[in-house]
C-alpha cells in the first residue's frame, strides 16, 4: 500500500493552528478534559498501577504464544458456529467481505467503528464495487459524510465544532444549519441510521479482544451501535486483527476495568457486548487480519507496540497531538500510539512523524498496557536518521534537537536544568523557524524561559489537574 | 487457498515470536472496595444514566410502567411479571422490533461497581429487542448484584450464550462537542426495576 508521499506532519499541524480562534482550543480543552477524568478514574482504583502491570504481562504473554492463541480461538469459533477466514494483508481481508457480500448478494451494509478496516480501506473498497456503506457510530458518520478518516480512535470527530457538524448536516440530511445544538443533531442522526439499520444486508464490527478460551469477541460501544448492526441484519462480520486475542474469559475483568477508565475515564462503555458464534437466526463471518502484525512481533525495538487496546489516552494526553489535530498526522492511527504504528505500514511515508513530539513521556505514563511509546518514539527518530529518510535540510533543522533526542536521559536531566542553551522549549528544538508551526504561534513567547517540564505543570495546575499524574 | 492463508499467516507469525516468551502472569485477589453493592448499584446506575424504581410487587411494577410510559403503543415484555402488548416468540424477523416503544427484560444480575446489567440472548429471544426498542425496563432482583467486574466475569458463561451484554445505562455519545446526549442508537431510556 506504499504510498511514495510523505507526510508534512509540522505544516498539517501549521494549518489546524493557523485556522481561527476556535478550534486549536477547543480541540485541546476537549481532550484535556477527557486527560483529566481519566486520572480520577484511575486514582479511584487502588490496584491501577499493578492492574497497569498485569493487562502488560497478560498482553506480552499472549503476543509471545500467539499461534497456540489464535488456533484455540478459531478452534472455538468454529465449535460455536462461527466461519473463519484469514487475510495476510488488506487485499485479502477485503477480498473476503466482498465475497461474503457477493454470495448473499448483499448491497447495503451498516458498520461500526474498526481501525482494523479502516486500515484495509475497506470502505473505499467496496463502494468502488457498488456496496452502500453506512457508518453506524456518530463520530465515524460525520467523518464519513465530510469525506474525513478519523481524527482520533475514540472520538473521531473531536476535531469538529458544533457548528461545522450543524454545517455538515445541514447539506448532507437537511438538518437546519443555525441549530448546532448537540442534541437536535444527535437525533437527526439517529433518526437518518435507524432506515439504514434496518436495510443493512449485513452488519460490521471490528473486536475489541477476542478470547481464546470461548472463540468470543468482545466489541465497547457507548451508543449500541455494534449491537443493532450485530442483531438486526441476518450477516454479522467482523474484523479481527491477530494482536486483539486474550487467553481467557477472566482477563476481560481486567480489561474491561481498564479500556474505558483510560479512554474516557468513564467506568466502563455503555455496551460491553460478548459474541460467541452466530445469534439465533443469523449468520457469524470472523476475518482473523495479519496485515503487518507478524511483521511488527518479530521487530525487538517495536513488537510491543501490539499490546496496544486503543484507548486513546496517548492522545488525550499529549501536548503535540492536542494542539495539531489528528488529522495532521496523515494516518489511520494518530497521535502518540499513531507515530509509533504507522511506520510500520510505510517508513518513508510517515518518516517525519517521529519528530512531532516532545518526548515528555506523558503518553508512556498513561498507557494502560505499559508500551514505552516515547522510548519507541525515540528509536523511530534513530531509524529514520540512519536510513537518511529527511531530506538535509530537515535533517540540519532537526540536528540541533537530534544529539539531545537521542539521549533520553541526558534530554530530562537538561530539562530540568533550566539553564544555559536548553532553556528552549522542545517545540523550539523540533522544529526551526521555517519549518516550525508552533513559532508563528501565539504560544512560544509563553513558552520562552521555560522548560517544557515547567510549561506543562503551569498549564495542569492552570487546568484544575491535581498535581502529579496518576501514574 | 483459505487453508493456504491460515498456514501462512500462522508460519508468519511463528517465525517472528521473539525469543524471550513471557509467562502469564499471577493475578492476585484484589481487595473488595464496595461494600454495600445495592447501594453502590443504584447510585452508578443513576452516573450512567439509568433510573432505579423499586416496586412493591409485580403489580406494582406493571402500573410504574404505565405511568412512566402513558404514550407507549406497542410494549414487548420477555418477562413473566410484567404484560405487554407484543408477542415475543411470535417474532420472526428483527425487523418486527423496530416499532417497539418500550421492551421489558430481565436481567441475570448487575455490576455494582459500574451499574452494568448482564443480557444474554435467552433473556433477550430477540437480540434486537434490546437495541431497537426506544426504551428499556429491566427487572432486577435486589440480591443479584456482584460486587465487581472480576466477580461479574466468574458469572458469565460465554461458553453457553451466542450473545451477551453489559449494558449500563441508555445508549450515549459525546462526538459532538464533546456534549454527552443519550439515545445515540440504542435505547434513549433505561429504568432498572428493582424486583
Ligand atoms: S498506546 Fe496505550 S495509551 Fe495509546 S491507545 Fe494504545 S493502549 Fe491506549
Amino acid at each position: 500500500m506504499g504510498d511514495e508521499k510523505k507526510v508534512d506532519v509540522a505544516a498539517n499541524a501549521a494549518a489546524f493552528l493557523e485556522q481561527d480562534e476556535v478550534h486549536e482550543p477547543m480541540h485541546d480543552k476537549n481532550l484535556w478534559a477527557a486527560r483529566m477524568h481519566r486520572d480520577a478514574a484511575a486514582r479511584a482504583v487502588p490496584e491501577w498501577e499493578e492492574l497497569r502491570k498485569i493487562a502488560s504481562q497478560i498482553k506480552e504473554h499472549t503476543l509471545t504464544h500467539l499461534p497456540d492463541y489464535l488456533r484455540e480461538f478459531e478452534n472455538n469459533a468454529l465449535k460455536r458456529g462461527a466461519k473463519v477466514y484469514w487475510a495476510r494483508d488488506a487485499a485479502e481481508h477485503n477480498q473476503h467481505v466482498w465475497d461474503i457480500l457477493q454470495e448473499k448478494n448483499i448491497r447495503a451494509v451498516i458498520k461500526s467503528k474498526s481501525m482494523l478496516q479502516e486500515e484495509c480501506g475497506m470502505t473505499a473498497f467496496l463502494e468502488k464495487r457498488g456496496i452502500t456503506v453506512t457508518e453506524s457510530d456518530l463520530g465515524e458518520r460525520i467523518q464519513q459524510l465530510d469525506d474525513q478518516p478519523p481524527s482520533h480512535i475514540v472520538m473521531p470527530a473531536i476535531h469538529k465544532t458544533p457548528e461545522d457538524v450543524a454545517q455538515l448536516f445541514a447539506r448532507s440530511i437537511g438538518t437546519d444549519p443555525g441549530n448546532t445544538d448537540p442534541h437536535y443533531l444527535t437525533e437527526a442522526m439517529r433518526n437518518d441510521a435507524r432506515k439504514r439499520f434496518l436495510e443493512a444486508g449485513a452488519g460490521m464490527t471490528g473486536a475489541n479482544f477476542a478470547i481464546a478460551e470461548t472463540g468470543s469477541f468482545v466489541v465497547c460501544t457507548n451508543e449500541g451501535n455494534a449491537d443493532i448492526g450485530a442483531a438486526v441484519p441476518p450477516v454479522h462480520i467482523a474484523s479481527i486483527g491477530i494482536e486483539k486475542l486474550l487467553p481467557k474469559v477472566s482477563d476481560l475483568g481486567i480489561f474491561i476495568r481498564m479500556l474505558s477508565r483510560s479512554a474516557l475515564g468513564t467506568l466502563a462503555t455503555q455496551y460491553t457486548s460478548h459474541f460467541s458464534g452466530p445469534r439465533r437466526g443469523g449468520e457469524l463471518h470472523i476475518i482473523l487480519t495479519d496485515n503487518g502484525r507478524s511483521r511488527r512481533l518479530g521487530m525487538p525495538d517495536f513488537w510491543t507496540s501490539l499490546k496496544c487496546i486503543r484507548c486513546g489516552a496517548c492522545m488525550n494526553t499529549c501536548p503535540v497531538y492536542r494542539r495539531s489535530g489528528g488529522l495532521a498526522y496523515g494516518a489511520t492511527y494518530s497521535g502518540p500510539i499513531g507515530i509509533i504504528l504507522d511506520p510500520t505500514f510505510d517508513e518513508s511515508r510517515y518518516s517525519e512523524l517521529p519528530y512531532h513530539s516532545s518526548l515528555c513521556g506523558s503518553c508512556t505514563e498513561v498507557c494502560p498496557v505499559k508500551i514505552d511509546i516515547s522510548d519507541q518514539i525515540l528509536k523511530w527518530r534513530k531509524v529514520m536518521a540512519a536510513k537518511k529518510y529527511l531530506p538535509v535540510s530537515r535533517r540540519l533543522a532537526f540536528g540541533a534537537a537530534g544529539r539531545i533526542f537521542e539521549h533520553p536521559q541526558l534530554f530530562r536531566s537538561a530539562e530540568s536544568m533550566a539553564s544555559g542553551a536548553l532553556r528552549f522549549t522542545p517545540h523550539f528544538l523540533l522544529y526551526n523557524k521555517v519549518l516550525n508551526p508552533w513559532g508563528r504561534h501565539r504560544e512560544l513567547p509563553h513558552f520562552a524561559g521555560q522548560t517544557f517540564r515547567e510549561w506543562y505543570l503551569q498549564y495542569r495546575a492552570k487546568n484544575n489537574d491535581h498535581g502529579e499524574q496518576h501514574t | 487457498m483459505e487453508n493456504n492463508t491460515r498456514n501462512h499467516v500462522l508460519a508468519a507469525v511463528e517465525s517472528q515470536l521473539p525469543l524471550n516468551r513471557i509467562a502469564y502472569p499471577a493475578i492476585p485477589a484484589f481487595p473488595k472496595t464496595v461494600t454495600d453493592l445495592l447501594t453502590a448499584f443504584e447510585q452508578r446506575v443513576a452516573d450512567a444514566g439509568g433510573e432505579i424504581f423499586r416496586p412493591a410487587d409485580a403489580v406494582a411494577a406493571q402500573a410504574l410502567l404505565a405511568s412512566q410510559f402513558p404514550g407507549a403503543s406497542v410494549i414487548c415484555s420477555v418477562t413473566p411479571e410484567i404484560k405487554g402488548n407484543r408477542d415475543i416468540h411470535a417474532v420472526q424477523n428483527p425487523h418486527e422490533l423496530a416499532d417497539v416503544d418500550v421492551a421489558v427484560i430481565r436481567a441475570r444480575f448487575g455490576v455494582a461497581e459500574n451499574g452494568m446489567v448482564w443480557l444474554t440472548q435467552e433473556d433477550l429471544e430477540v437480540n434486537a429487542l434490546g437495541f431497537l426498542s426506544q426504551h428499556l425496563v429491566i427487572l432486577l432482583s435486589p440480591q443479584s448484584i456482584v460486587c465487581d467486574m472480576y466477580d461479574a466475569y466468574l458469572r458469565v458463561h460465554l461458553e453457553d450464550t451466542a450473545y451477551g451484554c453489559f449494558m449500563m445505562g441508555p445508549s450515549a455519545t459525546a462526538d459532538i462537542g464533546a456534549v454527552l446526549v443519550h439515545g445515540a442508537q440504542g435505547a434513549r431510556s433505561l429504568s432498572v426495576y428493582l424486583l
